[in-house]
């Protein structure tokens, strides 16, 4: 049986459905933090993907995209998780209630 | 490869003025600080220089990087809204920060970034250059949003804002890879020619990319059911963040998804046009529905944002479930959007002084305002006014554009969302009035002092600007309409 290009979706499909699940379940910041990055690197595999399988290169190209954002975004959310713990030290979302209506 | 570079100079001169923000804030003194903030101004005057340029050329579109990279009327029309709105926010930004002991610098950096950002949406006509406008405009505002590092509001703001940003990040980008999936293009005008006609095993594929891509847009734009993230985020934020967030990143959120449903997935409207429906009938509903029982002039503002959201999208909706008119229903979503930029940044401006004079952002605490300071609450009727949409106030044109659009497109369901609308739009006038009222009527508390100090200059001049095209565009529509018929030339062009 040969791996083709479906397999890989349909395995980037599973984690992006673990990421999202796993978004709404846990209640940790950090954990769903690296939720988010789990959907990201389902994306990645989805475009990597996709274009070998077209034989296109712009789907590489995305991937190099999305990787230095998710960098980046990663530093942002780090930031903010330890803003976050020198004030309450505790990372549980579930905690950060000062905001509602 | 020649480059066009009067098309990329707003980019450039922006990019150039961030650089200059970084430069100045690493030399200067602390107390000259507020000179970054000179800086950011004028750079974004000048950004507008080359726009006018262009606008006064008889280049009708000038394309860039083999069609990547789109300047056409379109473009340039919205391009001036975000720099006439990045410049409106750091006047009234100026004041606030300064009395802030954080980082000026950082903060005008961020700021001006995410002002890039939005040019690049404007622009971009490829899945590659339109996520990378949209990260550049959204991930500065997370670390705007939570400014104040020391108030645990405004990192929870930050914290909802960040998880819920890159979520609808992660989302949207699932579709743009499932689109480039089943087309094999990124650039937009080809993946429209290659999903003209899919394989019959492509569809329910295409089906779940438009789904997909329309859900994180809807995150960006905060339209119910994905909003709810945008209340609190409002509220934590500094004020001048949150006039920004629900302006300019509110409206950089909405012409990516018009840019990407109008340009690449136009001959599936049959898939997206309901999906848009139901989110202006849910935002300007529920958006509406929860004003009301606000106390909080911040809270009251967010909901009403979500509403206006919805108010926005309803003609464009309109069209597409009805399947023809996109384009009349495109301009009056534009005109509606352009419009609602100004008054919402003069009603922002107002909520920052008056919280200044009362100390307060209860609207209860806002009683007799208008008495203690006669002009600003003359401004706050006027915003609040415009933004229910009384004559002769801008808010009313473009109430009247979106009911025009939304009826003209004819069909049974495009004339329900007018109904939907029409309700909605009394409903709003309640809680809008109301803050009108509490501002007039209510007895001012004992005690209270007639104002004598007068406002910042930057925050006047902001309140002074939002007002006059607040009045002007009400009185003299006309002048106005020539922006909607920019948006003619997307449909030319794509």
């Amino acid at each position: 049986m040969t791996v083709t290009a479906g397999w890989y979706m349909t395995l980037a499909a599973l984690l992006f459905g673990v990421g999202l699940v796993g978004i709404f379940l846990r209640r940790n910041a950090l954990v769903m933090f690296m939720c988010i990055e789990l959907m990201l690197n389902a994306v990645n595999l989805t475009f990597v993907a996709a274009g070998r399988a077209i034989g296109d290169l712009e789907g590489q190209v995305a991937v190099f995209f999305v990787l230095v954002v998710a960098a980046a975004e990663v530093v942002v959310g780090l930031a903010i998780i330890v803003a976050v713990f020198r004030q309450r030290a505790s990372a549980s979302v579930d905690e950060l209630a000062e905001l509602k209506g | 490869m020649q480059i066009d570079w009067l098309a990329i100079a707003p980019e450039i001169v922006v990019a150039v003025t961030i650089l200059g923000v970084l430069a100045a804030d690493l030399v200067l003194p602390r107390p000259l600080k507020y000179w970054t903030a000179t800086l950011a101004v004028v750079g974004l005057t000048l950004a507008v220089v080359p726009l006018i340029l262009m606008a006064a050329s008889s280049v009708e579109t000038r394309s860039l990087f083999e069609g990547s990279y789109v300047v056409d009327d379109f473009a340039l029309v919205l391009k001036g809204l975000f720099l006439i709105a990045g410049y409106l926010v750091v006047l009234m930004s100026v004041s606030y920060i300064e009395s802030d002991r954080y980082y000026q610098g950082e903060y005008y950096l961020l700021l001006l970034s995410s002002v890039l950002g939005s040019l690049v949406i404007a622009s971009a006509r490829d899945l590659i250059v339109l996520f990378i406008g949209v990260e550049l405009t959204t991930g500065p505002l997370f670390m705007l949003a939570g400014w104040r590092k020391g108030d645990i509001r405004s990192n929870e703001a930050s914290l909802k804002f960040f998880i819920l940003g890159v979520l609808s990040t992660a989302i949207l980008l699932w579709g743009m890879a499932m689109l480039y999936g089943v087309s094999g293009e990124v650039r937009f005008d080809q993946i429209r020619s290659a999903l003209a006609d899919p394989s019959p095993a492509a569809q329910p594929l295409v089906g779940l990319a438009i789904l997909f891509v329309l859900v994180g847009f809807a995150f960006k734009v905060s339209a119910v059911p994905f909003h709810f993230w945008a209340p609190d985020t409002y509220e934590g934020a500094p004020t001048p963040v949150t006039a920004y967030l629900s302006v300019s990143s509110k409206a950089a959120g909405f012409v990516a998804l018009f840019v990407t449903v109008y340009v690449a997935l136009r001959d599936r409207v049959d898939i997206w046009g309901p999906g848009l429906w139901a989110l202006a009938a849910l935002s300007m509903t529920i958006g509406n529905l929860a004003a009301l029982r606000q106390s909080n002039i911040v809270r009251l503002l967010a909901y009403s944002s979500i509403a206006q959201a919805g108010f926005m999208l309803v003609p464009f909706a309109a069209a597409s479930v009805a399947g023809e008119q996109l384009a009349e229903g495109l301009a009056a979503t534009v005109v509606y959007l352009v419009i609602y930029a100004l008054m919402n940044l003069g009603a922002f401006a107002v909520v920052i002084q008056g919280a200044r004079r009362t100390g307060t952002g209860d609207i209860d605490g806002w009683a007799g305002l208008g008495r203690i300071d006669p002009r600003l609450g003359v401004l706050a009727a006027v915003f609040f006014f415009s933004l229910a949409g009384i004559p002769p106030l801008a808010g009313w044109f473009a109430k009247f554009v979106m009911f025009r659009a939304a009826i003209a497109a004819g069909s049974a369901a495009a004339t329900s969302l007018a109904v939907i609308a029409a309700i909605n739009a009394v409903i709003a006038l309640y809680y809008y009035a109301r803050v009108a009222k509490v501002v007039w009527f209510d007895e001012a508390p004992a005690g209270a002092e007639p104002a004598t100090e007068p406002p910042a200059a930057s925050l006047a001049l902001t309140l002074g600007i939002a007002a006059v095209a607040t009045v002007v565009v009400g009185v003299f529509p006309a002048v106005f309409a020539v922006f909607g018929e920019a948006t003619r030339v997307l449909l030319a062009s794509g």
